[in-house]
């Protein structure tokens, strides 16, 4: 495998994905919403609208579950002698934490789908085909284009986020406070990947599904794992403590390299042109 | 002659379908090689195989002296191949396809700004060379896909059709780089055409394919003494022959058929050469005032034309 076919291969996907308006506006939108919009509208609006945390955190049944039902190691953070700090706890850095897990796997799938799919779609697949990169370079050039910027993305996300929860509340705590011990691992363990698990089940559609907006579409479905870790949390059956991400993440890297295992085996040069035709 | 390409017997079946089923041919260096057939023959198959992008199923090649599905890699790094659509990144400009396609060949910076502004001003891009491909006419986007075929300096060509889509002036220009990269510069060419009166022109050796198999082969005057081995010979006349003429000349020995449809000419085709001065004798000796005597050579499309009909006939 040669580093340089990988960096052009890679560059030239994200190229091309940056020059798809249909592509990265999506891309844009989301972390402009989870990082942006909705942190602003719980530190700003909230306490603007002059409700007393104490009554909203004491009255709601099913926060109060939550609450009670927290382990420990998230629980001591929920100070609940200061409710406007106990609240935006809760709500943003903990039962907001899988939700962030969306950006990853949508950003893989959707470059993911444009590199592999939408090479079949336009045709320009076979040309690729005919220069000296070996299936390796192709592979792993495509596969990078999807993961770096992906991760890259969430993790610029991830600072946005940090930075926005801990100097937009500050009159609140009047310290830093975020990120939680439990979200390195979310991070920096389990994004990177379900960013690869998106990309290998986005290729082995893309096999059998030959044009963009299909695949993107199958791939999309991965986000019911989010909204399963989601529930999980909010029904009180599995809150994501460090030990649980880290299971998690073991879990989801076992089956991304599975997948990117069986990927590789579709990805050939004689199975992309057979598939063709 | 080195041989640049050697197969023998290859076979190759998409799923069930068979699409290659013995073919048998050999390109020589330096030599413009025309694989001719209809659609559906397998000619952007061969091309496939010989670039190790397809394993054969049976039969052995090499191509510039290697073995093309293990050592693919290397035989691309020294071929380059125009495919039958142009396959540009329409949302990429004509430099970052031709900077994209030249990295992955190895190029330095250096040689794909040197080599690319000589290909883009040779085929009349470098106006257009920082625009969008989706911006380009067909025409455009051919000449620019020709571009990449050559950019790496490959030893050797696979063109498929690659004058489709171009005007009279632009085709003669590619027919014309042909010829020049070739003779002039040594490579070889393999052109796949529909477009017979080009293949006429630029190539040494032609080989028509039909089913997957070569049905035909051979230089431009081997092919015609293969499917036309008869002489066509057209006369021309001051005026108008005796029409007694005409049936006596058609029963001298070694004449086939004689045509004189036409007012002042007759179309005769004779078994040999050697008929024509009998001929010519006869008809001075009854006083026919001949203006002159051409032989008709068949044209690569009537060949082609002869071949596909007798494959139909064997069919039927």
């Amino acid at each position: 495998m040669k580093l340089q076919n990988v960096v052009t291969i890679a560059r030239k996907d994200w190229l091309e994905v940056r020059q798809n308006k249909a592509a990265w506006i999506p891309m844009l939108i989301v972390p402009v919403i989870f990082v942006v919009i909705l942190p602003l509208i719980f530190t700003l609006l909230i306490p603007a609208l002059n409700v007393s945390p104490n009554d909203v955190m004491n009255s709601d049944a099913d926060i109060a579950y939550f609450i009670e039902r927290m382990p420990s190691q998230l629980s001591q953070y929920v100070d609940l002698q200061k409710p406007m700090e106990s609240m935006i706890v809760v709500m943003l850095g903990i039962m907001f934490a899988p939700m962030f897990l969306i950006m990853p796997l949508m950003f893989a799938s959707t470059i993911a789908a444009e590199s592999f799919a939408g090479e079949r779609e336009r045709k320009t697949i076979e040309a690729l085909l005919y220069t000296p990169a070996s299936d390796a370079d192709l592979f792993v050039g495509k596969l990078a284009a999807a993961a770096v910027p992906s991760i890259g993305i969430t993790w610029a996300s991830f600072l946005v986020y940090t930075l926005i929860l801990n100097l937009m509340p500050y009159a609140y705590f009047q310290r830093f406070w975020f990120p939680l011990p439990t979200w390195w691992p979310l991070i920096f363990w389990i994004t990177p990947a379900l960013a690869i698990l998106s990309i290998a089940v986005t290729v082995l559609i893309s096999a059998r599904v030959q044009n963009f907006q299909g695949t993107y579409q199958l791939s999309s479905t991965l986000v019911i794992l989010v909204v399963a870790l989601f529930a999980g949390q909010m029904s009180g059956v599995l809150y994501l403590s460090v030990g649980v991400e880290m299971l998690l993440g073991l879990l989801f890297w076992a089956a991304a390299l599975f997948l990117v295992y069986l990927a590789v085996k579709t990805f050939n040069r004689e199975a992309l042109i057979s598939a063709r035709n | 002659m080195t041989n640049v390409i050697r197969c023998q017997d290859l076979a190759f079946s998409y799923n069930d379908y068979p699409a290659l089923r013995g073919l048998s041919f050999s390109v020589e260096k330096g030599q413009v090689f025309a694989l001719l057939g209809p659609n559906g023959a397998g000619k952007t198959t061969t091309i496939r195989v010989l670039n190790g992008l397809l394993r054969p199923s049976a039969g052995q090649c090499t191509v510039l002296g290697l073995e093309p599905f293990s050592q693919g890699a290397a035989i691309r790094q020294r071929t380059g191949v125009l495919t039958e659509t142009p396959a540009l990144y329409e949302r990429l400009t004509a430099w970052q396809n031709l900077s994209f396609f030249g990295s992955l060949a190895g190029m330095s910076a250096a040689q794909i700004e040197q080599r690319g502004s000589s290909y883009l001003n040779a085929l009349g891009l470098i106006e257009r060379a920082e625009n969008r491909v989706e911006t380009y006419s067909k025409g455009m986007k051919q000449r620019l896909a020709l571009a990449r075929a050559l950019f790496h300096d490959p030893e050797l060509l696979f063109l498929d059709e690659p004058t489709s889509g171009m005007d009279p002036y632009a085709a003669r220009q590619v027919e014309e780089l042909i010829y020049r990269i070739s003779k002039d510069e040594g490579r070889s060419v393999v052109l796949c055409t529909h477009r017979l009166f080009e293949a006429e022109k630029v190539c040494d050796y032609v080989a028509v394919m039909k089913q997957g198999r070569v049905a035909a082969a051979g230089t431009m005057a081997e092919l015609r003494r293969q499917v036309t081995p008869e002489i066509r010979v057209r006369f021309e006349f001051q005026q108008t022959p005796a029409i007694e003429l005409a049936p006596q000349a058609a029963a001298l020995q070694g004449v086939l058929s004689l045509e004189n449809n036409q007012p002042r000419i007759w179309d005769v085709v004779v078994e040999a050469v050697e008929a024509v001065p009998v001929l010519v004798g006869f008809l001075a000796a009854h006083g026919a005032a001949i203006l002159s005597v051409v032989p008709q050579r068949a044209t690569l499309e009537e060949i082609y034309l002869k071949l596909q009909d007798q494959e139909e006939q064997v069919k039927i």
